[in-house]
């Protein structure tokens, strides 16, 4: 047996509270959750993380505009699981990242830092200023059309995130990061064929 | 590798629920022939009856073993904590042997002894982290899935940094367990994308092997670890380890052979299927397009899906359900080597596809959406009743045709993991009942003997596991087993369960579903339930026709009277009152609102005549 993890449950066994059961009395102790045990936070785990969150925060941004840009019911539905989902992603890395200790970057996606040519926020897929205005531009089918066509690029561009973290030195040892990363490479892997259904239909 | 079972902390299990003095003894006796089931003692049978106004789930306060509790029609037997080694990490999927259960854990699995429920303990702990570490049994064989990048041929916690390495293990583990106390670590079948779950499957005509199908939703691994390894779109590699499941195959006399013997590409030619679900007018509307324009269906490139995530087979009916990407599949596995899709189903409400339930006669089928994957919380007011849902199909030849969704009902804070997530049919005769575990939704039994009308029948839950943030804890897996419901909790151990009577569920109901005796169970290879012959399931059937008014309420008392006499007699007196009331029964059936189930009691009564 091995005891590598450094949390000790000595420190978690702290309050001890007598409680009377329901039928009797019976001394009770509660013990302090913990917490999760973890590995020390890997820099191919953070990386990912924390370009996941401008990335994941950019799709949530224009998936939010298909109501009000007049998409089709098809796309409605599916732009609003992407905002529901992936916000609660964007949540789940902010957390990660606190708890690590590490810079956290912000859950809405800024536009303004693209203007002033912040690189590091262009991962994979993501679209350009220039896109986005595009994007924001078109109404009814033929926003259907480009969103479709780029979310497929900017899913595509996750998943290969995903990949690359795989393939990184001490990359997705945490079981977090591991069901997150894998989590997003298979959901975003079927809604791209989804994506790719309702594109093919409109042709 | 291993470690025997640390002594208990004094006082770690909590002794909450302390009314449960009586000696109850897991395995039941199998007929309960000497109870008298014909008075009714226990709540009148009332199909009105609902889950209490307001819900007592909303509101919970929270906390690790001293979170708030609610329950209905369910008593939480024991919650016993995991064992020290594998607290603060996740436990996962269960499976049962005899009087243990083996519960998966993220760093390995323990075994328990559930010979008493009011108070299990731990056999062996066994340290061998891999994610998910889902388990089956199989006589004397536990399997282990390993899909996470940290796990190791050797066991070690120590994880693989090399993103190539000799040391890892994805694929499923085999030990020898003839020694339940003493597990050997005994092979490894290492696939391409690694074990995310697995399915056992017995078949009928091979009694040398057992199968093993591996489904997993991970990427594929470089071709430099595990040779022939090929990550690529069908088109541009016909041998990429993509758009198909791999199938184990076991040896019993020698378990180390074990091997990959077919990687079917169940996917192939996977036509778009008609959606169902709110827009079956875009849907029509797409299909007239592409006839329209001489384009077979589905469009163009197929993407996906790649794999499955779950499979569950039914070998009685040589059936199996594949939740794979954005489809429910209908497989045929008559040739349990080669599995063929009958039919795909999709579902514009459902993201991924993550197990399924047939009913016990195989007439029916529920699949699960694990949307988020279970790390994200899907039952806030605001997430719909459709998703991250269950949805119920009836199997009509070869299609699968929708006919509801079930969601856990009460609404959680966004503070708890919710989705729909594992679960398995509850044995009583005459219904379609399931409990299923949902995370930090609790656990729910629901009736969905009509497919589309599903029902809500009993619940348990607890508050978040932290009220700040969203924590992983909750039920992973809850399964009914040889009379308890056995929930793996991911946080605070192993809690067991039983139900308890009420209008939606008579405790002639609960005794005939404790008849059914199984030796081994892993939900994901679903047996048929056999209901041997007892007063206890005749009693069972009654009050159903009295829930229903599938009969007259003067002729279920009057067969209820009848059987109490009957009971009474023995030998040929008994068999031959037994006889003509069956007889009887069957006259009744013509005048009945009922007649099918009304002739059910019959024959479940000439059963109980033939009885020497």
């Amino acid at each position: 047996m091995n005891r590598s993890f450094s949390r000790t449950l000595a420190a978690g066994m702290l309050a001890v509270i007598a409680t009377t059961g329901c039928g009797g009395a019976a001394a009770t102790i509660v013990m302090e959750y913990p917490g999760s045990r973890t590995r020390p936070a890997t820099p191919a785990d953070v990386a990912f993380m924390t370009k996941m969150i401008p990335h994941h925060a950019q799709a949530v941004l224009f998936a939010g505009w298909a109501e009000s840009h007049g998409a089709s019911r098809g796309v409605r539905v599916f732009c609003e699981r992407v905002v529901v989902g992936q916000r609660d992603e964007i949540l789940t890395m902010r957390n990660w990242l606190r708890s690590h200790g590490k810079p956290v970057p912000p859950a809405e996606y800024n536009r303004m830092g693209m203007e002033m040519g912040d690189s590091h926020h262009m991962m994979a897929g993501m679209l350009t200023e220039a896109q986005l205005s595009e994007l924001d531009a078109a109404r009814g089918t033929e926003f259907d059309r480009l969103f479709l066509t780029y979310m497929i690029a900017h899913h595509e561009g996750a998943v290969a995130m995903v990949d690359e973290l795989f393939a990184s030195f001490n990359g997705a040892q945490d079981d977090v990061v591991f069901k997150l990363a894998s989590d997003i490479s298979a959901d975003q892997t079927t809604e791209i064929e989804r994506m790719q259904l309702m594109l093919d239909a409109m042709n | 590798m291993k470690s025997p079972a640390p002594p208990r902390l004094a006082g770690t299990r909590r002794t909450v629920h302390l009314v449960a003095l009586l000696a109850t003894a897991l395995f039941v006796t199998a007929c309960s022939m000497t109870s008298s089931s014909f008075t009714m003692s226990g709540p009148t049978p009332d199909a009105s009856e609902r889950v209490p106004s307001p819900d007592p789930r909303v509101g919970l306060s929270g906390g690790w073993l001293d979170a708030g509790e609610a329950a209905w029609n369910v008593r939480l037997v024991s919650n016993t904590l995991p064992p020290e080694e594998f607290i603060g990490v996740t436990n996962s999927d269960l499976a049962f042997y005899r009087n243990y259960a083996i519960q998966g854990n993220y760093n390995g699995y323990t075994v328990w002894d559930i010979s008493n429920p009011e108070n299990p303990h731990i056999v062996v702990t066994y340290v061998c982290p891999a994610s998910q570490s889902d388990v089956s049994f199989y006589k004397d064989l536990l399997f282990v899935s390993g899909e996470g990048l940290g796990g190791r041929l050797d066991c070690g916690t120590q994880g693989v940094p090399e993103p190539v390495s000799q040391d890892r293990l994805r694929g499923i583990r085999i030990f020898d367990a003839s020694d339940i106390a003493n597990p050997k670590y005994i092979a490894n079948v290492q696939t391409c994308r690694g074990s995310h779950t697995h399915t056992v499957v017995t078949d009928p005509n091979d009694d040398e092997n057992v199968y093993i199908y591996v489904s997993g939703s991970s990427r594929v691994r470089s071709e430099e670890e595990l040779p022939g390894c090929i990550d690529a779109p069908i088109e541009d590699d016909p041998n990429t380890a993509l758009f198909r499941i791999e199938i184990i195959q076991v040896p019993l006399a020698n378990p180390a052979a074990a091997r990959i013997v077919s990687s079917p590409r169940i996917f192939n030619d996977l036509a778009a299927p008609a959606r169902h679900a709110e827009y079956p007018a875009d849907s029509i509307a797409l299909e007239a397009r592409r006839r329209a324009a001489g384009r077979p269906p589905g469009g163009g490139q197929r993407t996906g899906p790649t794999q499955c995530h779950d499979i569950t087979v039914y070998p009685e009916v040589g059936r199996a359900g594949g939740a794979c990407g954005g489809y429910g599949l209908l497989l045929d596995i008559t040739d349990v080597r080669n599995p063929r899709r009958m039919y795909a189903a999709a579902d514009s409400n459902f993201s991924f596809w993550h197990s399924a339930t047939f009913n016990n006669d195989g007439t029916k089928i529920l699949f699960t959406d694990e949307w988020g994957g279970g790390s994200q919380p899907r039952c806030r007011l605001t997430d719909k009743y459709e998703w991250g849902a269950n949805a119920l199909f009836t199997i009509e030849g070869d299609d699968l045709v929708f006919q509801s969704y079930y969601k856990m009902p009460a609404p959680q804070t966004r503070e708890e993991t919710c989705v729909a997530h594992n679960g398995s049919l509850i044995p009583v005769p005459g219904r379609d009942i399931m409990v299923q575990g949902w995370y930090q939704g609790g656990i729910s039994a629901f009736d969905w003997t009509d497919p589309a009308n599903p029902f809500e029948i009993a619940f348990f839950d607890r508050g978040p596991m932290n009220e700040e943030e969203l924590a992983r804890a909750g039920s992973w897996s809850v399964y009914w087993y040889n009379g308890y419901m056995i929930s793996s909790e991911i946080a605070r151990g192993l809690d067991i369960f039983e139900l308890t009577a009420s209008g939606l569920l008579s405790q002639n109901e609960i005794d005939a579903a404790k008849t059914v005796i199984l030796e081994t169970f892993n939900a994901q290879e679903q047996p048929r339930f056999v209901w041997p012959p007892s007063f206890t399931v005749a009693a069972a059937y009654l009050d159903q026709l009295h829930r229903d008014n599938g009969l007259a309420l003067a002729q279920i008392n009057e067969a209820r009277a009848s059987l109490a006499e009957a009971e009474r007699m023995s030998g040929q007196r008994r068999r031959s009152a037994l006889t003509q009331l069956a007889t009887e029964i069957d006259g009744m059936a013509p005048g009945a609102s009922d007649a099918n189930k009304v002739k059910t009691l019959a024959g479940a009564i000439r059963d109980l005549a033939e009885i020497p």
